[in-house]
């Protein structure tokens, strides 16, 4: 028995992007470049979601500002490559060049910065436990949000503008599954099974002796570096990074995903990350269809608002109906890893 | 320093800690006697803002022969949110809390989450409604008056008499009523209450009620007080009463109008220094108060906190 996994999951990824890629290719065009952003969005929110079920589910400690460290990564990596190299938008037909290199590099300096954030806040907070520690995190994440808001160097309200889109499918699928492995084996290994013992009981894990500050906190840095990974993707998705796509809301949606997922199913997480931004930009463009009613001098649009409402709703009746998320706390064969006999 | 405490800063201090106090006594006492932060109070509050801009609307126009506005038309718009609150703080105990109260404290958590989003999303989509603030009416003409130095209006003197009104109003019920001993009972110890013969759940249920009719009169007094009106409006309200609660020591009544208060006043003199730091400095009490002193100031001793 092949101990790691590692190659069928490294397959099942390589088909995925060759499907992907062969089905968006300018010949073939079944995938046109609205769908393929539609699944680099996905992917980017698999690497949010599965990194705050690190900190949630695996951990259990329930942490509501994950989009905080997702904004810090977005405007470290923006302000690199926009401010600071004024890097040009690359050719899309090229795969790899030294632009590329460094925006890659750009990412990982991103996600470094949100680490040392998150060991910044995770030392004070993580000493508070449940409901306060969701409410500090909260706090934080909309401190991060009000300073970035007020540093005009990074365009303050306005955003920080036009930095080129490099995230290409294949980067945003490289990094998804960089963090699916990091988090697949972090939870496979010694530290992993000191993590999920805080879980089940804090008082006896730490009876037995483990060192449950410091393995709080390490969850807490590795979760936000992912995090920060994913949101300079984003921001190099979508060629801005915006103190309100870090707000309280876009952090509810991560943290959706993660309850509907499986608390502490990485499987789970990717799952329902897929799931929920199919399901939002369908709901969107269904939306689209609905005619605008009169009554009167009344004018009835129904607007998109009404995919955050569904969301709710489904968000609650998830919580009534089966409490333990889609997948509950199983994973998928790929993501096991089996013991050697 | 004369004018970063002068008489304005006080007056100004305590109207909005009338408010965030009438907001705190809500998330204190569903906390006191269920253990749940309800994230979705700060959207009763925007509920009852919304609940006296219709009722204020209502009311004028059905009885505009019979009383022009002013006190007694007041009266009547604070009636309807304060019941507006009451019904909707009800409604969602009844469909999202009720059915999770035995299971982990932390679904019934993410379903406080899902309410409120519910809340806010439904009213910002609901085309009547619309996500854009609006203008909040002058439900009685305002009347400015000077003392000493600093410039007081009737709707300050509204909002610390009704705010005042209404706390008295629920210390007493708490402190000598049977139905405040049976709720004392039940934030005590629920399963020793139930063999009393106490109905749990109904009072768990009229519990709701209070704090969602208190967060309906908090949202007409901000409305009053701030005249626009937003489905998001009541996050930053909500989030600042809770620390108010936390801060006077949560669970604890008088405790949740001691912290508001000093929320208040604490609030209104940092945005005169900078309004980042106004914003932002409710949080750094927060995070100080349950790093140095988790109980809150009135708080007793309890275990699971910390």
């Amino acid at each position: 028995m092949d101990k790691f996994n590692l190659p069928r999951l490294l397959i099942t990824t390589v088909a995925f992007w060759l499907i992907v890629t062969l089905l968006s290719l300018d010949s073939v065009n079944i995938l046109n470049g609205y769908v393929l952003v539609v699944i680099e969005r996905c992917l980017i929110f698999v690497i949010l979601a599965s990194s705050l079920n690190l900190v949630n589910g695996i951990i259990g400690q329930f942490s509501m500002g994950h989009m905080g460290f997702a904004a810090v990564g977005a405007y470290v990596s923006g302000t690199i490559t926009t401010l600071w190299l004024k890097l040009p938008p690359p050719d899309p037909g090229v795969w790899i060049s030294f632009p590329i290199l460094i925006f890659m590099g750009a990412i990982i300096v991103g996600g470094v910065f949100a680490a040392g954030v998150g060991l910044l806040i995770g030392f004070p907070s993580l000493r508070l436990k449940g409901d306060y520690l969701a409410i500090v995190t909260l706090g934080f994440g909309e401190i991060i949000r009000t300073i970035l808001n007020n540093i005009d160097y990074v365009g303050g309200p306005r955003g920080l503008l036009g930095i080129p889109k490099f995230s290409s499918f294949t980067i945003i699928c490289l990094f998804a599954l960089l963090v699916i492995v990091l988090l697949r084996n972090l939870v496979h290994c010694s530290h992993g099974r000191a993590m999920l013992s805080i879980r089940e009981n804090e008082l006896a894990s730490e009876l037995c002796g483990v060192d449950t500050t410091r393995y709080k906190v390490m969850g807490f840095v590795i979760g936000a570096f992912c995090a920060g990974i994913g949101g300079g993707l984003l921001a190099h998705l979508l060629t801005l990074a915006h103190p309100t796509q870090f707000g309280f809301m876009p952090s509810a949606l991560v943290l959706i995903m993660v309850y509907a997922g499986g608390m502490g199913s990485i499987t789970g997480s990717i799952v329902a990350a897929f799931t929920l931004t199919i399901l939002s930009e369908g709901l969107r463009s269904a939306i689209d269809y609905i005619p605008v009613f009169k009554i009167g001098a009344m004018t009835i649009r129904i607007g998109t608002e009404w995919v955050m409402v569904v969301y709710a709703v489904l968000l609650i009746l998830i919580m009534l109906y089966r409490t333990e998320g889609i997948m509950g706390m199983r994973e998928a064969k790929l993501l096991i890893i089996e013991d050697k006999q | 320093m004369g004018t970063y405490f002068s008489l304005q800063q006080i007056i100004n201090g305590l109207q909005l800690g009338s408010i965030y106090a009438l907001i705190a006594l809500g998330y204190t006492m569903v906390y006191g006697i269920v253990r749940l932060i309800n994230f979705a109070h700060g959207d009763f509050f925007m509920f009852g803002a919304y609940a006296s801009y219709g009722a204020f609307f209502m009311f004028n126009t059905l009885l505009s022969s019979y009383i022009a506005p002013g006190n007694l038309l007041l009266v009547f718009v604070l009636i309807g949110a304060m019941a507006a609150g009451a019904c909707v703080a009800m409604l969602s105990n009844r469909i999202a809390y009720r059915r999770l109260r035995y299971k982990s404290k932390l679904s019934t958590l993410v379903a406080a989450i899902g309410v409120s989003m519910f809340l806010e999303y439904f009213f910002s989509a609901f085309p009547a409604i619309g996500p854009s603030p609006r203008g909040f009416p002058e439900v009685l003409p305002k009347v400015m008056w000077k003392i000493g130095s600093a410039q007081v209006s009737n709707y300050v003197v509204i909002d610390l008499v009704v705010a005042a009104a209404l706390m008295t109003g629920l210390t007493l019920l708490v402190q000598k009523t049977s139905l405040g001993r049976a709720m004392r009972a039940v934030s005590q110890d629920k399963d020793a209450a139930k063999l009393m013969g106490i109905n749990v759940e109904g009072i768990i249920s009229f519990t709701f009620l209070i704090g969602g009719a208190f967060a309906g009169a908090a949202g007409l007094l901000a409305g009053l007080t701030y005249p626009r009106i937003m489905p998001y409006m009541g996050i930053m309200p909500g989030l600042k009463a809770f620390i108010s609660a936390v801060l006077g020591g949560i669970g604890n009544i008088p405790g949740a109008m001691l912290g508001a208060y000093i929320m208040g006043m604490v609030e209104t003199t940092a945005n005169i220094y900078n309004s980042l730091l106004g914003e932002g400095i409710a949080f750094v009490i927060l995070i100080i108060v349950l790093l140095v002193r988790p109980t809150g100031i009135l708080g007793e001793k309890t275990a699971d906190k910390i």
